[in-house]
């Protein structure tokens, strides 16, 4: 009797459609939408700013080319900043750290999170209250009061800053993640890997992975909108990256107090971070209402 | 056994879990300041440190002592009220943080007061014009404010009404000791729009959620049909219950608040805990470190538990289904 179930689940399901098909029609629905649009122009003029922008610098980042806070009037560009170093030079070079660690952190997050959420919803019982509950723990910190608190014992420290961005990622991965592998679980397919003797991991990453990297999408750009603002943040307050290099976020730290005479060096990074965070949280909701409609679509066809 | 049913047996649940969560939290804070693998003191006092002055200071740490006495005699002197002695003022911790404290709770409060009520009013309104121009624009507007980290806001309104643009309100507060925050009604101006900015979006967005699915249920179209205004149908039927997860929501919005305070008092210089939080950090003040992390996640603990207390207590729905029980 269950072979023959296993038998027909096995034949039901062809492997490409459920795979392949929701993914396309992911991105598809997103790019419908007119504010993933606009969030992906704002976002990949950012990132070509971040990434090509060292190679059109007029001067080098940490080069003193003029006197300190001397405006855009007196020195031409954007002016210089507080030890004379050219502002628009510094600004085109410090895209590219608060892009990388807010990236390696959500990557870490979003492994290590839909890690914890796919075994707890997979083994249910004991396991998963453990889990969760040291989730909601972790969840207890204030993200960036836990980096400070790591700052405080270690220092200053590139490693610590996208271990602690990262850990603090994990448990709001894994709630999402639970929530919706809990109900793939139930599904008569995962019955059927499971009487065909699938192993364990297989099941998680082969059967019940793909059934939930919609909700898994739209939680990552969330996610690294908000590990930017973390991270720069950090870069904000003195604990990420350290003089003499470029950052948007360190360049606010170290011109505030020339706010009055010298705005430059600070409205740019902050326009940029600004911007970036604006951009990614809009390609996340355009991906959300196509993720919403995908499911509302799916369950009508079945 | 009658305590474990029904809402008082919720409450009692919901407490004991906060308990639960504020103990762990705790040992997790003490392992990574203090019992962390390597020498806290030299940490603290850098390689140049002489022999004598790292042995001092493992005394006055108690880093002599096992780990576990050292836990029990951090958390027990947190109870009674001791809460070390400040490595760099060299005076006790509560003391250095009183200040501090009534500051903050001051600016979050009247962050609070202003952004709750009127998260809730966008969010009821916006679900009611559903797809009009008006919820359009504050869909769009909500979205890109809720993405803005807090010293972006907090720079650019800086930017425009302090230095640059206009020169209308103070951008940094300068305070004298012993003198009340709300003595400084024009330095609060711009951190308590900050903070407002920075939480009304969200509350705004999750009221318009859970009010777009109510006024679309069974009991709203009832009492439309028996004939009561629209108005009377959003305020005393549908806003109730769509409170629910706004509570959450608030609630978490000021739990998130006790980690914007960080951003935004630096941004201010505004001498509250967050402030006081990154000079312990970059002093590595130990014991104040150590202090404010773990009240402002116990802070974080309790809102949750107020929270999920507050939604049984105001959704009618959740109330008789715990009662049933």
């Amino acid at each position: 009797m269950s072979e023959a179930g296993a038998a027909a689940t096995t034949v039901e399901i062809p492997a490409p459609t459920r795979r392949r098909r929701p993914w396309l029609a992911l991105l598809v629905g997103a790019w419908r939408q007119g504010r993933t649009k606009i969030g992906l122009l704002l976002l990949f003029s950012l990132l070509g700013v971040a990434l090509l922008g060292p190679y059109f610098s007029p001067y080098s980042p940490t080069e003193f080319v003029a006197p300190p806070f001397s405006t855009p009037a007196d020195f031409g560009g954007a002016g210089a900043d507080y030890l004379g170093r050219d502002v628009l030079s510094r600004f085109l070079w410090g895209g590219r750290s608060v892009l990388t660690l807010s990236l390696l952190a959500t990557l870490m997050g979003m492994i290590l999170g839909t890690a914890i959420g796919l075994v707890a919803a997979y083994s249910r019982g004991v396991l998963d209250d453990v889990l969760m509950r040291a989730m909601d723990v972790l969840l207890s910190f204030p993200q960036i009061v836990f980096a400070l608190v790591l700052a405080a014992t270690v220092g200053p420290a590139l490693w610590l800053l996208v271990l602690a961005v990262g850990i603090t990622t994990t448990p709001r991965v894994a709630r999402i993640a639970r929530g919706a592998a809990v109900e793939v679980v139930e599904r008569d397919f995962i019955r059927a890997a499971e009487a065909i003797g699938e192993p364990r991991r297989r099941i998680l990453l082969s059967d019940v992975l793909p059934n939930i990297t919609g909700p898994l999408v739209v939680e990552a750009s969330l996610r690294l909108s908000f590990n930017i603002a973390v991270v720069a943040g950090l870069s904000f307050l003195g604990f990420g990256i350290q003089p003499p290099n470029a950052d948007w976020g360190l360049m606010i730290n170290e011109n505030r107090n020339g706010l009055t005479i010298q705005p430059w060096p600070v409205v740019l990074p902050v326009a940029a971070i600004g911007l970036l965070t604006i951009a990614t949280s809009l390609v996340g909701d355009g991906l959300s209402r196509s993720v919403a409609g995908i499911d509302g679509g799916g369950r009508s066809r079945e | 056994m009658a305590l474990w049913r029904g809402i008082p047996g919720f409450i009692v649940r919901r407490l004991l879990l906060g308990l639960l969560t504020l103990f762990v939290v705790s040992v997790i804070i003490f392992a990574a300041t203090q019992a962390l693998p390597g020498d806290a003191a030299r940490s603290i006092l850098g390689r140049g440190a002489t022999p004598e002055s790292l042995a001092a200071l493992r005394e006055q740490l108690g880093l002599n002592e096992p780990a576990l006495q050292q836990y029990l005699d951090w958390i027990g002197g947190f109870l009674t009220g001791d809460l070390g002695t400040s490595l760099a003022a060299n005076i006790p911790v509560s003391e250095l943080l009183g200040d501090r404290l009534l500051y903050s709770a001051f600016l979050m409060l009247i962050a609070a007061l202003i952004s709750v009520p009127l998260g809730i009013v966008i969010g009821a309104v916006s679900a009611r014009r559903r797809d009009t121009a008006f919820d359009h624009t504050m869909s769009m507007t909500t979205l890109g404010l809720a993405a803005l980290p807090e010293f972006v806001v907090g720079l650019t309104l800086v930017v425009l009404f302090s230095t640059t643009v206009f020169q209308w309100l103070p951008g940094v507060v300068v305070t004298e000791p012993g003198v009340g925050p709300w003595n400084y009604p024009k330095e609060l101006i711009l951190p308590t729009a900050t903070l407002v900015i920075a939480v009304v979006p969200y509350t705004a967005r999750i009221m318009r959620a859970s009010m777009v699915e109510i006024l679309e249920s069974d009991y709203v179209e009832m009492a439309r049909l028996k004939g009561l205004s629209e108005r009377l149908v959003l305020w005393r039927h549908a806003v109730p219950n769509g409170l629910a997860p706004t509570f959450q929501v608030a609630a978490l919005n000021l739990a998130y608040l006790a980690g914007g305070i960080v951003v935004v008092e630096t941004v201010f210089n505004y001498p509250g805990i967050g402030l006081a939080l990154v000079e312990a950090v970059q002093s590595r003040d130990m014991p104040v470190v150590q202090a404010l992390a773990l009240l402002i996640a116990g802070l974080y603990v309790a809102l949750n538990m107020l929270a999920d207390i507050a939604t049984i207590l105001v959704s009618p729905r959740l109330r008789t289904s715990l009662a049933a029980r």
